[in-house]
């Protein structure tokens, strides 16, 4: 058990914190404040992603590159290369899918310590529909040598993630969401780069989540310990380098696995988990996350629903995973 | 330069002549005469940095900096090879004098332009120089990063175009034009200046003289395959090595 969350209060007793993007907006003014060498790009979006903190406590350091994702990316691999630690933001769908090419070559292959925030990811962008709602942007991420991966899952751990990618010597790839999430995080958690944390320790399956599944995932075990079924969940809060031996003793102590993700099946947590138990210790595991297709305009909690991202989800696929284990 | 080039070309038995000639004046006025650098110690805080964004002419890249001391020319013949930091285009991990990774079109403004940035928000005196194609020129980034140069008055910016008016299919103006490039470059706010770009003196000049608050672009007139008779202006050249009695053909031309 770690300590630093708070546990559900009852029957989805989670409280509503701050969203994941307005903790990365403040983190970076105090970021701004602690390393002169902090500079901040944005494409158009700076109210969004909340950049637009920073640029009006340090409008100097602050650079909007336009509607111009490519450049950007550019632009801060330059910066880079000149000696400043630059956070480029903007909505996962553009970052990195708008400029791809950009974020392989000049940030992953030169390997800089470029720091890519994108907020936005997933369905909960809601009614602006699937042209604005990345589901694919982890996937793409993970392919790239050299990029770290992060998806924080509230407001504390958004800062953490913050303040841990300006640390971290590579190019990060933190994916931020736009709705308001419960508070699971004491204000003393730690993120830690490339460590799972096992939020409840359960001996028939665990429940690995990131992002905003998390809280649903705390919700699923209680669902389950209702009825009997002790389920661990596990915060993977980064991707990538993925805790494989955190996930290796998951699968030997459970011996059942569930993934939980606001993001495509295909190539993100769930694809990770699978590939490395499927390589070291081949245990069941069920991917819960949205089946390959794109998403659409809808307020966000009906948008979860619809493409079965709920705990109750979550709580059917534990037993599934169970079965097969049987 | 040119001999070091087609030897190493045709040497590695791939990679790109007609557009490493075209560029061998411009690399050479700047590393020889123009920029501020220490050959000696790469990662000098205050040398003028130079980013070769259409990295294909990295063989002219390489001889340049080999020639100018970043390391042994012996180590040119190596370009290509499993194993070699003359990679078949340009990596900053491997090659001493390598200011950034390029070879996918389009990047190296912005990168350029990211340097300048950072130059100019700490007052320093160095200044940031990079050459692109003008079949390059197609890729939108470039014009994003046109927009942002002279948004943020990057006047310690000097962008070249090798202006040799061929690419892979064919001529520029044919596969898909970028034409009036000057005017372009000058309705994007950039002071324009054409040269001779096979014309040292020129290109010199076009460097030393004031920017006034603008980032430069020298459109550099420049002949495909310059100085080897069979190469110039044939886009074929663009990415194909000379065999062996090509390349005895140039290297005795280029030796005459």
């Amino acid at each position: 058990m770690s300590a630093g969350w708070r546990p559900p209060g009852g029957e989805s007793g989670l409280v509503m914190g701050a969203s994941t993007r307005e903790a990365y907006g403040d983190a970076l003014v105090e970021l701004g404040r602690e390393r002169p060498e902090v500079v901040v790009l944005d494409a158009d979006l700076s109210a969004s992603t909340q950049t637009r903190k920073f640029a009006r406590v340090f409008p100097e350091r602050f650079f909007n590159a336009g509607i111009a994702e490519q450049n950007m990316v550019g632009m801060a691999a330059g910066l880079a290369l000149a000696g400043k630690l630059p956070f480029a933001s903007s909505f996962a769908v553009f970052l990195p899918g708008r400029c791809y090419d950009q974020v392989r070559l000049a940030i992953c292959y030169q390997d800089l310590a470029v720091k890519l925030v994108a907020t936005h990811g997933g369905i909960t962008v809601g009614e602006d529909g699937a042209s604005h709602q990345a589901l694919e942007d982890l996937a793409l991420a993970r392919a790239l040598p050299n990029l770290t991966v992060l998806v924080p899952a509230d407001a504390v751990e958004a800062r953490q993630a913050t303040l841990a990618a300006a640390d971290w010597p590579g190019p990060v790839y933190l994916r931020l969401g736009r709705p308001a999430v419960p508070a699971l995080f004491e204000d003393g958690h730690r993120l830690v780069i490339g460590r799972a944390q096992t939020l409840l320790e359960g001996a028939d399956v665990t429940l690995a989540a990131c992002g905003i599944m998390l809280s649903r995932a705390l919700d699923a075990a209680a669902e389950l310990a209702a009825e009997g079924v002790s389920a661990a969940v596990m915060n993977v809060s980064t991707l990538k380098p993925l805790d494989t031996v955190a996930l290796v003793e998951a699968a030997r102590r459970t011996g059942a696995l569930v993934t939980a993700e606001e993001h495509s099946v295909i190539g993100g947590l769930g694809s990770a988990v699978a590939e490395v138990l499927a390589e070291h210790y081949p245990v069941p595991v069920i991917r819960v996350g949205v089946e390959d297709r794109f998403g659409k305009s809808g307020p966000p909690g009906e948008l979860m629903e619809h493409f079965g991202l709920t705990a109750t989800a979550i709580a059917r696929a534990a037993r599934q995973a169970l079965a097969r284990k049987r | 330069m040119r001999i070091h080039i087609l030897r190493m070309i045709g040497e590695a038995g791939s990679g790109h002549p007609g557009g490493s000639l075209s560029a061998v004046e411009i690399l050479v006025s700047l590393y020889f005469r123009v920029l501020r650098v220490k050959p000696g110690e790469p990662d000098w805080s205050d040398r003028d940095r130079f980013i070769l964004s259409k990295g294909h002419a990295a063989p002219a890249l390489y001889a340049c900096l080999a020639e100018r001391g970043y390391f042994d020319p012996a180590e040119l013949l190596t370009l290509r090879r499993t194993g070699s930091r003359l990679q078949g285009h340009p990596d900053r991990t491997l090659t001493p004098g390598v200011e950034a990774s390029t070879g996918s079109l389009g990047q190296g403004l912005s990168l350029a332009v990211g340097m300048a940035l950072a130059g100019q928000l700490d007052g320093a005196s160095w200044r940031v120089f990079t050459l692109l194609g003008d079949g390059e020129s197609q890729e939108g980034q470039v014009w994003e990063a046109a927009m942002a140069a002279a948004h943020y008055r990057l006047e310690n910016l000097t962008a070249f175009l090798d202006h040799n008016r061929l690419q892979i299919d064919g001529p520029v103006t044919e596969v898909l034009s970028p034409e009036p490039v000057a005017e372009k470059w000058e309705a994007f706010g950039w002071r324009v200046l054409a040269v001779d770009g096979h014309d040292p003196a020129a290109i010199i000049e076009a460097c030393r003289s004031p920017a006034g608050g603008r980032p430069t672009m020298i459109v550099a007139e420049t002949v495909k395959g310059k100085g080897v008779s069979y190469m110039e202006g044939r886009a074929e050249w663009h990415g194909k090595a000379p065999d062996a009695g090509q390349l005895a053909q140039a290297l005795a031309e280029l030796r005459a």
